[in-house]
């Protein structure tokens, strides 16, 4: 029983980045783009998090506010770095995937660049102490309390708040509806009066927010508030656009998919603690490499019946019929 | 008379249109590299403001001064940089550079250490290990593409993952390659290594000659074999492609198999190479780093507009001021700074394509409209330079 609180307690911090981002993602691509760039989105929040928190960890603020407000300044990176693939992509109508990788190379030396001049190091180092041990009263509840209120972070708590706020969003407002338009059929929407250009750059912008955010939040409950320029995120841009597609664009679904890739993440990383798993004497690298071979096999099983907005990564061509 | 000038001039104009694209892609990459450095210059100015020109001018010019250098480090990303503009070719994006890479460098590797040969095949042998590691690796996502429509975008980056980690755990578990107290791998004997250009104070070797030819047999494939049409055919346009009869899917998968060997061979280049530079070469470190010279291959096939004679100067570029960039810590700037400057230069080279075609299509335009004014002739004229030209015959 404590193997599988054990579990659960660290998968769910690793499941939040990755269900931000991609969540992202999908509002990107519900609206037309293509966003390889998450990586360096999620890059850009947690370098500017972190910097931020860097600088105001002495002030003696409680550490839910030094998270509260780095995660703003998180998003508000993550959005700016994104209006690099909005003008792109949108205005200049340029490949959206060499758009995406160069953000994704651009923020590691980035990064790199500024630690070593300014911090003489690879990245930067905080010591706010975001991990809570448990939460009063919630964590008394039997087996709900040992799951979801011991060792854990404050970061899970408002990432399942960002996932029902996006599906409201989606589905429950004309916002949502009209963005959904311009992924399927944006000549359907321009010809009812809908600015594709404009809800486009929504898309992407809000896909900088959740990506700065998830970045920010990779630093908080993966590298312990620290985040440097060799390491990045660890593909985890990566992986959640791989989450996207097997979340079949979809919130809720999205966020089986993040669970499930959180759990095979977490899973690699814990099997000496797990004695049925350490006695195979199987080297830990395969099973470093399971979330990634899993998204391929999960690609190739979902690739028949996707249902990938019908008009994402095409640039919006007005005259074009 | 009259009609051969006329035949004269349209065949003129006809080249002229041609030159001005040409020119204009050329235009494009140098606008994409001009501001990519006009980045760098303004981030070097915000860093440090005092030493911002002299430090400019090493990136600019320190290249110069170890030629022999530029070239040796162009060879990799020369490579990748193939690989990446074969696949553009064909529609396909093969992010999966690094992996193949990757593969290519642990397979040469393997045959140094494991295979008992005569020191003069040996190294050939090792090269060849190496482009069939990294055929394995752009196998994958072709197939994947191919035949189930996955996208060769997000496979090949998972290819980039499990490759670095399944090449760093196979190295870690072998005893001869493998010396834990290093954390690296031993040094490949000197008999693997490619032989040496022996050109003093710099490590240029053969992989640079072989990597040049690769090119050249590139760009003759893709100009005047019917398998190089049909590549390019299905990168224009997919489905007119197949309904003129071509096997897309067989096209697709020999493509990534060719585009792997060409990062593998990118790979074992890179390892067999001798070198002076500590670590640059002949012994791998498993450190879970995806390998960056895939990533510069984009940067590389990019610049060069896809076009094999045009990715070897690119290569050449990037590898020079790479050199420069690592002169310029010389008055204290991070060699990463090289690394901006090149997303940069990709962040416009995405649109600056855009831009040189809508250039390019303007002065098309233009020419044809000056072209119909002064084409205009009336029928009996035309009826009459037949007659012509029959009379000619």
């Amino acid at each position: 029983m404590n193997t599988i609180y054990y579990l659960v307690q660290n998968m769910l911090p690793v499941s939040i980045p990755l269900l931000l981002v991609a969540l992202g993602g999908m509002f990107t691509e519900r609206s037309g783009v293509i966003n390889i760039g998450l990586e360096g989105t999620m890059l850009a929040g947690a370098f500017a998090g972190a910097l931020f928190a860097y600088n105001i960890q002495g002030s003696g603020l409680p550490p839910y506010m030094v998270l509260l407000i780095c995660m703003i300044v998180a998003a508000v990176a993550g959005a700016v770095f994104a209006q690099l693939l909005s003008f792109a992509a949108v205005t200049m109508k340029a490949n959206q995937v060499i758009v995406g990788t160069a953000m994704n190379m651009m923020m590691p030396a980035m990064i790199l660049l500024i630690s070593k001049m300014f911090f003489n190091s690879d990245g930067i180092t905080t010591n706010v102490r975001y991990f809570i041990r448990e939460v009063p009263v919630l964590s008394n509840i039997p087996v709900i309390g040992d799951l979801f209120f011991k060792n854990t972070y404050l970061t899970v708590l408002i990432g399942f708040l960002i996932l029902i706020i996006s599906t409201l969003v989606l589905y429950k407002t004309k916002f949502g509806l009209r963005l959904r338009a311009c992924g399927e059929h944006p000549h359907a929407a321009d010809s009812v009066g809908i600015n594709v250009s404009k809800m486009r750059y929504i898309g992407v912008t809000i896909s900088g927010i959740l990506g700065g955010i998830g970045g920010y939040f990779y630093s908080v409950g993966i590298t312990d508030g620290n985040i440097n320029g060799h390491n990045g995120v660890a593909g985890f841009g990566f992986l959640a656009l791989a989450v996207m597609i097997f979340g079949q664009w979809q919130p809720i679904k999205i966020m089986f998919a993040a669970l499930f890739f959180a759990f095979l993440r977490t899973l690699a990383y814990s099997i000496p603690l797990i004695p049925f798993l350490d006695n195979l004497n199987i080297p830990t690298d395969y099973y470093k490499m399971m979330p990634y071979v899993a998204t391929i096999i999960v690609l190739a099983l979902t690739s028949k019946n996707s249902r990938a907005p019908k008009a994402e990564g095409i640039p919006f061509d007005k005259a074009q019929r | 008379m009259q009609d051969k000038n006329d035949m004269n001039s349209k065949t003129k104009e006809k080249k002229k249109i041609n030159e001005i694209k040409g020119f204009s892609s050329f235009t494009s990459a140098l606008m994409a590299i001009v501001i990519g450095l006009l980045f760098g210059f303004i981030v070097m100015l915000l860093a440090n403001p005092n030493n911002a020109v002299a430090g400019f001018r090493y990136v600019l010019l320190g290249g110069l001064s170890r030629f022999g250098n530029v070239l040796y480090f162009a060879t990799p990303i020369l490579m990748t940089g193939l690989s990446v503009a074969f696949a553009f070719k064909m529609g396909l994006f093969n992010i999966g550079a690094s992996g193949q890479y990757t593969m290519g460098m642990f397979f040469a590797l393997y045959v140094a250490f494991m295979f008992n040969l005569p020191p003069s095949i040996h190294w050939i042998v090792a090269i060849l290990a190496g482009m069939v590691g990294g055929m394995l690796w752009g196998f994958i996502p072709g197939i994947f593409k191919s035949l189930l429509n996955v996208n060769e975008v997000i496979t090949s980056i998972m290819t980039n993952y499990i490759g670095m980690y399944l090449v760093d755990m196979l190295i870690r578990s072998n005893e001869v390659m493998y010396i834990p107290s290093m954390t690296r791998t031993n040094y490949i004997p000197q008999h693997v290594q490619i032989r040496s250009l022996g050109i003093a104070g710099s490590n240029v070797n053969f992989g640079v000659i072989f990597a040049i030819l690769i090119a050249i047999v590139l760009y003759i494939i893709l100009q005047k074999t019917t398998f190089g049409y049909e590549l390019k055919a299905t990168g224009y346009n997919k489905h007119a492609a197949e309904y003129a009869g071509m096997n897309g899917k067989r096209n697709i998968i020999l493509t990534m198999v060719i585009a792997g060997a060409l990062s593998g061979l990118g790979g074992a280049f890179a390892i067999l190479a001798p070198s002076e530079i500590a670590g640059s070469s002949m012994t791998y470190e498993p450190i879970n780093v995806i390998a960056v010279n895939g990533f510069n291959g984009i940067a590389v096939a990019l610049l060069g507009n896809s076009h094999p004679i045009g990715t070897i100067f690119s290569a050449l570029f990037i590898s020079y001021i790479q050199r420069g960039g690592t002169l310029a810590s010389l008055v204290g700037y991070k060699p990463e700074i090289i690394d901006l400057v090149i997303s940069v230069i990709i962040y416009f080279s995405a649109f600056a394509a855009i831009m040189s075609s809508a250039l390019g299509g303007f002065f098309t335009r233009r020419n044809k409209k000056e072209k119909d004014k002064s084409d205009t002739q009336p029928v009996e004229d035309i009826e009459h330079d037949i007659i012509n030209k029959e009379a000619e015959k």
